[in-house]
């Protein structure tokens, strides 16, 4: 035992029990001190960067006296953010062996695996059955999952052996099978074992979680250094492979204003604690068209933990959100603390969005500046948008090119335009010359053709493992060419909208 | 212990004490087992084999309780260690300054060259490999030296502190480059039969080509691990990853100086294999053994994954020239053939993989006049290694590639050029390395599934969706296999088992052949409790363990069970037939006449409980655990002329599939995929089909997103799985339909089965030929494809 006093004290819930751990270093993983400290080995390290899902672990947080469940990848998860939360792992589901000898009886997520032969190698399979609890638990004890939703949930899990069918229909299977005694989750109890972990109110001195905007702020003016993390699923590889040591964290995903999706007349705000795929359902919400481009955006382990603001606060040239935000016409929220005679007020500023970036990775924040909301303008009902990605893999992956278009057309011509382009600058941006070849023409073919020419031009991609440039450049044109064919009411031009037996039945 | 050499194939050699227990002396002393009533001859036993049983571990697995070797709980005092590697292509190391690494709190060392107490040079077959780069270094990811320390992330991160000085020198970064300056890590091979060039002249029609096929990263969801513990008197044991743990074995005594003997090395299971823990699985436990060594204390070495990437060998890229000929019905007449293939930079296995890209390259087809040439580039990469299939898709895709071009040439379907040039029954049915094809049964199972896919109905819509579709266009294709099954080093194909009975009537089998997931121990265990007549959950298969089964081959070349398994089934015979003896002379029957099924142990007279047989039996010295061996029959194989019969029978399937692709992006989805494959009788239909399945998505993840790119320095760019996309869920056809040939394996195999591991992932081919059909159909140039066929590929094809 370590005699050194630490005030880090990490405590979370486990199988309806508290857990807290002392001496836990601020940039240390929740991955690390499941395997390590706590010698809970059913969770996987697969690749250390949250693209295999073989740490997949499912988090619980009581919201109104009921819990809420997020499966997510453990490895880049920083420890201390799952403070005041229950933690569900592999080991969690089954119930306790109850006679000497006996087998236990298995969670219907796990007994639907061993059923459907899911498993061969099994290093995957923890993880997999981890997703699968989420699952579950957020469909009523897996009822109603498609091959479609199982598809889409499980995409952040890879497996090498089984080619998936059999765990895509231990999926669909699952809710079929009896709960047996003892493996259900307790609610009642898990909820009060939460209850009893009294929050901290900013966290420990070197992982800083404020609770309240104003304590956020104030944390970020008092540490203008210390590491902001908002999901930590960029920042958490800057660990895990840069090897990075931050002495000092603040996590803004505590806040609980920032928490929240406001409507407002004119168009919505995300606050900067709103992870993913809660923005994510927000925008597609609003604009159906989304629904398919949301799921491609990393896999749900990723978009359960990430935030919206945290990946438009990083601003990577290759993220696919902010494209979209850009033709959407979103801004930016930045606000900071201000000292006042009166002791401090909160100052904030808007920008629009393609305006926060200077350069690759760099943006016009102030040190103690943080991004608190993002506010996007709601349809117009005349507006004809289409975002598209191009990327190796369909799901799960990074885009070579992101397009995203907003156009709205005033008797046949150009009315208004904005089109966001990702991949193919040092950041993401605004295709702006390609805005102006467009606006105030008529919407035919020649104006495509004009355009689609400038919005070659306009770029200058690089080549990389991703693609060629050529490749981005050439699909950057296409992309305007299908927003046309679109345009004009043509469906079967998109494989995305496209299965075996649509495709069957066009044919 | 029995005598090895008296057991053979046709007859194993039944143990000695089986004599003893049936003689009049022993009976006198028989304690007498309870005996219960027949049952009659209603009741049929419910066999292991032939069923879907699940996978032994399938529970643990999905409970988190299977053991993987980082899970395993740490000796106390044990270090973690992290791999330094070259960061240039080719260059002489001059210095390295490990100040700065040993100055971080918690690093206790840094290993290199001069740490080992035996050969530098690795036990790899051409012994051409440093344990540790010594003066020069070979490729980007070359490993230089371990940093030892308290905790795993202290060592990676001192790893990067350590400065290299390294003057840098030409690097041969691609097979072109080496080829013309006949850079090679072993001598070219050629094999021909007939005369090729004749034949190309005579042909009506020619076609000459070239292209290229990418490598692929193995990418087992459990990095490469090895913990290696000291044992007292220099002895070591070594918990490791690996296919091939006698190979281990082998290599950390042979670095640490010493014999055999002292190295146990253990692997209860792998978390994924499929070629990548053959050999390369040794040098982990070498690094680690030489730290452990030089520390005196337990040390594990875990790789991150992108160091993984980085340092381990792939699937072996090739390029492709040749020169075809065929006649108006799309027979082939002569084939030129000139295999590139891209080794890295050490042999490894690279020669028997580029063999068997020749012995494959005929795959299904009769080749009367044929010359191939194989050239083993010798680049400054990571050395290239085994991957499912062994070379054996590498050969494949090029003679499928082919005919598809032909059939497209003369104007006709390619399924009938394939059918066309099909192998022979009564002739037309040697092989271009002499082996006489007597097993083909592609004929009929072609035309099986073409029927059943509507592969012809199939092949008009598709012409006419393409006719009235602007932008999505389709393509289809039916391509098959034929897997020569054995390992083509004859040695290799030998294995052995023990079978314990225990006196509780529990049995424990162990055997030389690894679980990398692929179910074999499921399948022994099977085999074991129909052989013993035993319920399947009363046989327990244990780890791979070197002190159990010694001098045991990798767990390869899809044999797993074919060797086992028999090894196994032996193995248990024996204690079967110890028993049968035992019971004869209590029942005064035959031997033969003993039946074991059900858990019950029956002859005409009476019917007892397994249990109590072997209670009774080990009461009176019935030896109750044996070993069992086996060689497989009638393989003979010339090295230096690569002719024989290398192959004890083949594996065949077939599979369609329909694909779209969008010609503004380049993308596509593989929309249906109908296969029919031959696993011979099934041991285990639900895991021979996982089999099938997995291998079908992971050939298919090689030939479209599976990309590896080295870029101009030769620095792996796609080192984890953000950069290197194999398939995942949404990448499952939605319509993904597989069924098993029903015929028995025509050689006398364990079960009548056949061997899965490798021939489906062949089937994938299916895919990438119905994308070249698609760009064909869309007006584009499917010679312009070449693989992996990423959207950038295709629409590079497309555009023409």
């Amino acid at each position: 035992m370590n005699s050194k006093i630490s005030a880090q004290t990490l405590r979370f819930v486990r199988r309806g029990q508290a857990v807290a751990l002392g001496n836990v270093a601020p940039d240390r993983t929740l991955l690390e001190v499941l395997r390590e400290d706590l010698q809970l080995t059913a969770t996987k390290e697969g690749c250390g960067e949250g693209d295999c899902g073989a740490c997949t672990v499912v988090l619980a947080q009581a919201v109104n006296g009921k819990l809420q469940y997020q499966s997510i990848n453990s490895c880049i998860r920083l420890a201390h953010s799952v403070d005041g939360m229950a933690v569900f792992t592999a080991e969690d589901l089954s119930a306790p062996t109850l006679k000497a000898g006996a087998s236990p009886d298995l969670h219907p997520c796990q007994e639907a695996m061993v059923q459907c032969h899911g498993s061969q190698c099994g290093f995957c399979t923890p993880g997999f059955v981890m997703s699968l609890f989420g699952m579950y638990q957020n469909s009523g004890g897996g009822q109603g999952i498609t091959r479609e939703q199982a598809q889409v949930d499980l995409s952040g899990n890879l497996c090498r052996c089984t080619g998936y069918r059999p765990i895509l229909d231990a999926a669909e299977k699952m809710g079929s099978l009896p709960l047996p005694v003892g493996c259900g989750v307790d609610e009642a109890a898990t909820v009060a074992a939460l209850k009893a972990l009294k929050p901290k109110q900013n966290g420990d001195e070197n992982y800083l979680r404020p609770t309240t905007l104003v304590a956020l702020l104030q944390a970020r003016s008092a540490h203008p250094k210390a590491q902001v993390v908002a999901g930590c699923t960029d920042v958490g590889l800057w660990v895990t492979k840069l090897h990075k040591r931050f002495e000092r964290v603040l996590d803004v995903t505590a806040a609980h204003e920032l928490e929240r999706v406001e409507t407002y007349p004119h168009h919505i705000a995300i606050g900067a604690a709103v992870n993913l795929t809660d923005a994510f359902a927000a925008l597609v919400k609003e604009r159906p068209q989304l629904k398919t481009f949301s799921q491609r955006f990393a896999g749900l382990p990723v978009r359960n933990s990430g935030t919206l603001g945290g990946n438009v606060a990083n601003g990577s040239p290759i993220g696919d959100a902010m494209p979209l935000l850009i033709a959407l016409g979103a801004s930016v929220v930045l606000m900071r603390w201000k000292k006042t005679a009166a002791g401090g007020e909160i100052a904030h500023r808007e920008l629009r969005l393609e305006d926060l970036y200077t350069g690759y990775r760099t943006n016009v924040m102030r040190a103690d500046e943080l991004l608190c909301w993002i506010k996007v303008p709601r349809p117009e009902t005349k507006a004809f948008m289409r975002v598209y990605k191009i990327s190796k893999r369909f799901d799960d992956d990074i885009s070579a090119v992101c397009l995203a278009i907003q156009m709205t057309l005033k008797d046949g011509t150009v009315q208004q335009v904005s089109i966001g382009a990702g991949g193919v600058a040092a950041t993401p941006a605004r295709a702006h010359q390609t805005e102006a070849t467009m606006l105030g023409q008529p919407w035919n073919a020649d104006t495509v053709m004009a355009a689609t020419a400038a919005l070659r031009a306009e770029f200058q991609p690089i080549s990389d493992m991703r693609a060629s440039a050529a490749y981005r450049q050439t699909v950057l044109g296409n992309l305007l060419r299908r927003f046309w064919l679109e345009s004009q009411g043509m469906t079967t031009i998109n494989l995305e909208s496209l299965t075996a037996s649509s495709l069957e039945a066009t044919a | 212990m029995n005598a090895r050499d008296k057991n053979s194939t046709e007859s194993p050699v039944v143990i000695s004490s089986r004599a003893d227990a049936g003689a009049p002396s022993v009976q006198a002393e028989t304690i007498e087992a309870p005996t219960y009533p027949s049952t009659g001859s209603g009741r049929t036993a419910l066999r292991a084999a032939g069923q879907s049983r699940f996978h032994e571990s399938a529970r643990a697995q999905v409970a988190g309780t299977a053991t993987y070797i980082d899970d395993i709980p740490e000796v106390r005092g044990t270090l973690h260690a992290a791999p330094v590697c070259s960061p240039v292509a080719h260059g002489i190391l001059r210095k390295l300054d490990a100040s700065a690494a040993l100055a971080l709190p918690g690093v206790r060392a840094v290993i290199d060259a001069g740490d080992i107490p035996g050969d530098t040079t690795l036990a790899a077959f051409a012994h051409d490999e440093p344990v540790f780069a010594l003066d020069t270094v070979m490729f980007t990811g070359q490993v230089i030296a371990l940093v030892v320390a308290d905790d795993v992330m202290t060592a990676r991160r001192a790893a990067r502190l350590v400065k290299l000085d390294i003057e840098p020198l030409p690097a041969v970064l691609n097979v072109h480059e080496a080829h013309a300056l006949e850079s090679y890590v072993l001598p070219p091979v050629q094999v021909s039969r007939g005369d090729a060039g004749a034949a190309l002249k005579r042909a009506p029609h020619q076609l000459e080509g070239r292209f290229e096929v990418g490598g692929q990263e193995h990418f087992y969801l459990e990095g490469q691990v090895a913990y290696v513990l000291p044992l007292e008197q220099n002895q070591w044991w070594v918990y490791t990853s690996t296919q091939h743990p006698g190979e281990v074995q082998h290599w950390v005594s042979h670095a640490l100086g010493i014999a055999n003997n002292a190295v146990t090395v253990e692997c209860r299971r792998m978390g994924g294999g499929f070629g990548g823990k053959e050999t390369q699985a040794g040098h982990l436990a070498v690094w680690a053994a030489i730290a452990a060594n030089q520390l005196k204390c337990p040390v594990k070495l875990r790789l991150d994954r992108d160091d993984d990437f980085m340092i381990t060998g792939k699937r072996h890229p090739f390029a492709y020239h040749y020169r075809v000929g065929f006649d108006d019905s799309g027979l082939l007449c002569g084939l030129e053939l000139e295999m590139l293939v891209n080794c890295g930079f050490s042999a490894d296995l690279s020669g028997p993989v580029a063999d068997r890209a020749i012995f494959h390259a005929d795959n299904a087809y009769f080749l009367e006049d044929v010359a191939v040439a194989s050239y083993r580039c010798k680049t400054n990469t990571q050395s290239h290694t085994a991957f499912r299939g062994f070379g054996g898709p590498q050969g494949v895709i090029v003679i499928e590639r082919i005919l598809s071009d032909i059939a497209r040439t003369l104007g006709l379907d390619p399924l009938d050029v394939r059918l066309r040039n099909l192998y022979g029954i009564e002739e037309r049915n040697v092989t271009h390395y002499q082996m006489k094809v007597e097993d083909n049964i592609l004929e009929p199972l072609m035309t099986q599934l073409a029927y059943t896919s509507g592969y012809r109905e199939r092949r008009e819509q598709v012409t006419a969706w393409n006719a009235s579709s602007p932008v999505i266009q389709k393509g289809l294709a039916l391509t098959p296999v034929k897997f020569g099954i054995s390992f083509t080093a004859t040695l290799f194909n030998q294995a052995g088992a023990l079978v314990h009975v225990y006196t509780d009537g529990s049995v424990q089998v162990n055997h030389g052949g690894t679980e990398m997931g692929q179910g074999l121990n499921t399948k022994v265990a099977q085999i074991v409790a129909d052989e013993l007549g035993v319920p399947f959950e009363r046989v327990l298969a244990t780890a791979s363990d070197t002190s159990k089964v010694p001098n045991a081959s990798a767990t390869a070349a899809s044999s797993g069970t074919d060797l086992n398994g028999r090894a196994a089934q032996f193995a248990a015979r024996h204690v079967r037939d110890n028993l049968a003896a035992f019971v004869a002379g209590l029942d005064g029957c035959g031997a033969g006449a003993v039946r074991f099924e059900g858990g019950q142990v029956i002859t005409e007279k009476s019917t007892r409980r397994w249990e109590d047989v072997v209670g009774a039996a080990y009461a009176n010295r019935i030896q109750l655990w044996s070993d069992g061996f086996y060689r497989t029959p009638k393989i003979h194989y010339d090295k230096a002329t690569l002719t024989g019969r290398p192959f004890y029978y083949f594996a065949y399937g077939a599979a369609v599939s329909e694909v779209a692709i969008d010609t503004l992006t380049g993308e596509y989805r593989v929309l249906k995929v109908d296969i029919l494959h031959d696993v011979g009788h099934s041991i285990n239909p639900a895991i021979d089909i996982g089999q099938i399945e997995g291998g079908f998505i992971q050939g298919m993840g090689w030939l479209t997103t599976e990309q590896l790119v080295w870029n101009g320095k030769g620095y792996l760019q796609t080192h984890a799985p953000s950069t290197y996309k194999i398939p995942a869920t949404g990448d499952v056809p939605e319509h993904f339909k597989v069924e098993l040939w029903p015929e028995a394996n025509r050689e006398d195999n364990v079960h009548g089965s056949k061997a899965v591991g490798e021939p489906p992932f062949m089937l994938a081919i299916s895919v990438y030929e119905a994308l070249r059909d698609a760009v064909a159909q869309a007006g584009g140039d499917p010679l312009l494809v070449n693989a992996p066929a990423t959207a950038e590929e295709v629409l590079r094809a497309v555009s023409g």
